[in-house]
């Protein structure tokens, strides 16, 4: 079958003459393009970023990540990490294990609120959380009378971030694991396996690269979030700056240099982000069709 | 182990799938499931494993209720339709799975365990592939790959869901005697679903024929081809002519011909006939005293047998199959007018066809 259609579109390819090639300026025009859009929108940033973080050069620079407040909002950032990437590490799998593995009633329904953090604007969804746990919120007083701080304070910039990547891992396995079925599962269960056993011999092993690339993704943006964060941070500066607000308060004190500085460090994290993303997607795609050879082969 | 499937029902939303079926299986026996697909055999092989749960109905394993033991607890061997071989894993840690999965105190030493593999994967004759990886084996392999590591637990029960569905025409010809050889050898309780009548018949000591979830007939491959029950099963095992008329007097009335049917030929009334193609004599030219005229449209004579369409005066086309040197020793060719006489004749009521 796969064959067939894989000499079919070799031979459209060679089929392809020119009556049926777009003219050389077309080809020229579109891809000068998008080159050019790229460079404008894409690289210029990112390389103005690293230049005017070391304008002043590399004393100014280190100066400006080597102070405390940076560091304190390194170290948060790292904390808010830490904390949301495995929890939505749990959530994301026990989310796609229930939709792909099992039929219930607002399944559907599930499935399209894994993607609500991504459709809402992240303003939303710190507001959410000032309205729920905030000083006039539903929790508010309650929580006041038992001292408990959430927003203003670190465990609401940990909710707000684990809101804003939630659906992160959820939506890399949900296609991997439906594609896979739960025939393994049965079988390691027939064979006398139970559920933790099932999951880390069988499952597992078989969306690891997914589940790798959902949780880099989710890193990044963890890292990075701003707006939701900024919502029910309060900026109070060594208590709960995460570095994108952090950035931003130093640019609007003028202190461009450190502002550049600390998203510099931003930057560096997505390029390695984007790297990490492209060797992980390899091996995923190439897992997607080992999965696509054998049930050919089977049928 | 026997197995007793006591009135089991199950329904998925509102399609019956299975409906009070109930099944004896004694220790040691090779059956056949066999029906269409959609017909609910695969569900039943399902809850006889613990796969899925029947919403009526026992289980008996051995005589004792399994309906309330997990999966893991039943003993079963279970074979998937497409294998589902563990991919990330070797074909020797593929069968070693189920051993390496039982608690601590249970469980062999690895020595022992790599030892058994190695017997398994001789016993499917498959020892020099222990160190592939599924995607590697051809999906004759495979199937024998998933057999040696549901036989690694020592099942007491073997189910396999169209066990060689997924397999071409020679390769699953061969595995299904290999299977039966394999059944002989080691004698364990086995259930396999087929939707193919030829492989039930060949490989089963006995089949279930299913259908819209409910057992239509059970009996030895020869019971259910030469005795069907039911109308459906009639038709649905092997190729036959089917004939609409009336008995009357001990003969089957087609329009204004008459088949003479033999002792115990059916109540009088509104029939179904149905005669397999091999069942026929043919004898040249039209005889008033016996047999049905036609015509012979169309001969294919290529193979040990020669398959004859011919039509009837009405214009319905029969199939008639005869061995070649009868053919030849009979010298017909296409348009010539022969009589059908029909050697064997099943007759149900009209009435058990719309049932």
């Amino acid at each position: 079958m796969s064959t067939s259609i894989a000499l079919h579109a070799g031979s459209l390819e060679r089929a392809e003459t020119a009556s049926t090639r777009e003219p050389a300026w077309a080809k020229v025009v579109l891809i000068s393009v998008a080159l050019s859009f790229f460079a404008v929108f894409l690289l210029l940033p990112l390389g103005t970023v690293f230049a005017e973080a070391l304008r002043k050069g590399w004393g100014a620079y280190l100066e400006a990540l080597v102070n405390r407040d940076a560091w304190d909002a390194i170290r948060l950032t790292l904390i808010t990490a830490a904390i949301a990437v495995p929890l939505n590490l749990v959530f994301g799998v026990a989310a796609a294990w229930s939709i792909a593995k099992f039929e219930f009633r607002g399944k559907r329904l599930l499935i399209t609120f894994i993607d609500l953090p991504f459709s809402v604007s992240p303003v939303i969804s710190g507001l959410i959380y000032v309205l729920l746990f905030g000083a006039q919120g539903w929790f508010g007083p309650w929580l006041q009378e038992h001292d408990i701080q959430i927003i203003f304070a670190v465990p609401g910039i940990v909710l707000a971030t684990i809101f804003v990547t939630f659906p992160f891992v959820a939506r890399e396995l949900i296609p991997l694991m439906e594609a896979q079925g739960s025939e393994e599962e049965e079988a390691a269960v027939v064979l006398g396996a139970s559920g933790w056993q099932v999951f880390w011999h069988i499952t597992l092993p078989n969306i690891k690269w997914g589940l790798l690339y959902g949780v880099i993704l989710c890193n990044a943006r963890a890292m990075g979030e701003f707006g939701a964060v900024s919502v029910v941070s309060g900026h109070i500066r060594g208590q709960t700056n995460t570095m994108p607000l952090y950035v931003e308060i130093l640019y609007n004190e003028y202190n461009y240099a450190a502002a550049f500085a600390v998203a510099s460090l931003l930057a560096l994290l997505a390029i390695v982000t984007l790297a990490l993303k492209t060797l992980v997607e390899r091996q995923t795609r190439r897992q997607l069709q080992e999965i696509a050879a054998t049930s050919e082969s089977e049928t | 182990m026997s197995i007793s499937i006591r009135n089991i029902s199950k329904q998925f939303g509102t399609f019956q799938a299975l409906d009070d079926v109930s099944i004896d299986i004694p220790s040691g026996e090779l059956v056949a499931l066999l029906g269409p697909s959609g017909c609910g055999k695969t569900t039943l092989l399902r809850i006889i494993a613990g796969l899925d749960y029947a919403d009526r109905g026992q289980i008996l394993l051995d005589g004792d209720d399994a309906s309330a033991r997990h999966v893991r607890e039943r003993r079963v061997g279970f074979v998937f339709q497409h294998y589902a071989l563990f991919r990330h894993m070797s074909i020797a840690d593929n069968v070693a799975f189920g051993l390496r999965v039982r608690p601590r105190r249970e469980r062999l030493a690895e020595a022992e365990i790599r030892r058994r593999v190695k017997r398994l994967l001789e016993l499917v004759q498959l020892d020099w592939l222990a160190d592939r990886f599924p995607p590697q084996l051809s999906g004759g392999q495979r199937q024998r790959i998933a057999l040696a590591r549901a036989l690694a637990v020592e099942p007491k029960v073997l189910l396999l869901d169209e066990p060689f569905g997924a397999l071409d025409a020679k390769v699953r010809k061969e595995l299904r005697r290999w299977l039966r050889q394999l059944h002989d050898e080691i004698h364990v309780t086995s259930v396999f679903v087929t939707h193919d009548q030829e492989e039930a018949l060949e490989v089963a000591d006995r089949v279930v024929v299913i259908n819209k979830g409910k057992v239509e007939q059970i009996g030895t491959p020869e019971a259910v081809y030469d005795h069907p029950a039911t109308p459906f099963v009639a038709n649905f095992l092997g190729s036959v002519n089917l004939f609409h008329g009336r008995v009357e007097d001990g003969h089957l009335h087609l329009g204004e011909h008459a088949l003479a049917l033999g002792a115990g030929g059916g109540s009088e009334g509104r029939a179904v006939a149905f005669v397999r193609p091999h069942e026929f004599d043919l004898v040249p030219g039209w005889h008033a005293d016996g047999g049905l005229p036609a015509r012979i449209l169309r001969v294919a004579a290529a193979g040990p047998s020669a398959q004859i369409e011919v039509s009837r005066v009405d214009g319905e086309v029969i199939e008639v199959t005869i061995s070649r040197d009868a053919f030849q020793l009979l010298g017909l060719a296409e348009g010539d007018q022969v009589s059908l006489r029909p050697r064997h004749i099943r007759v149900f009521q009209a009435e058990a066809l719309a049932a």
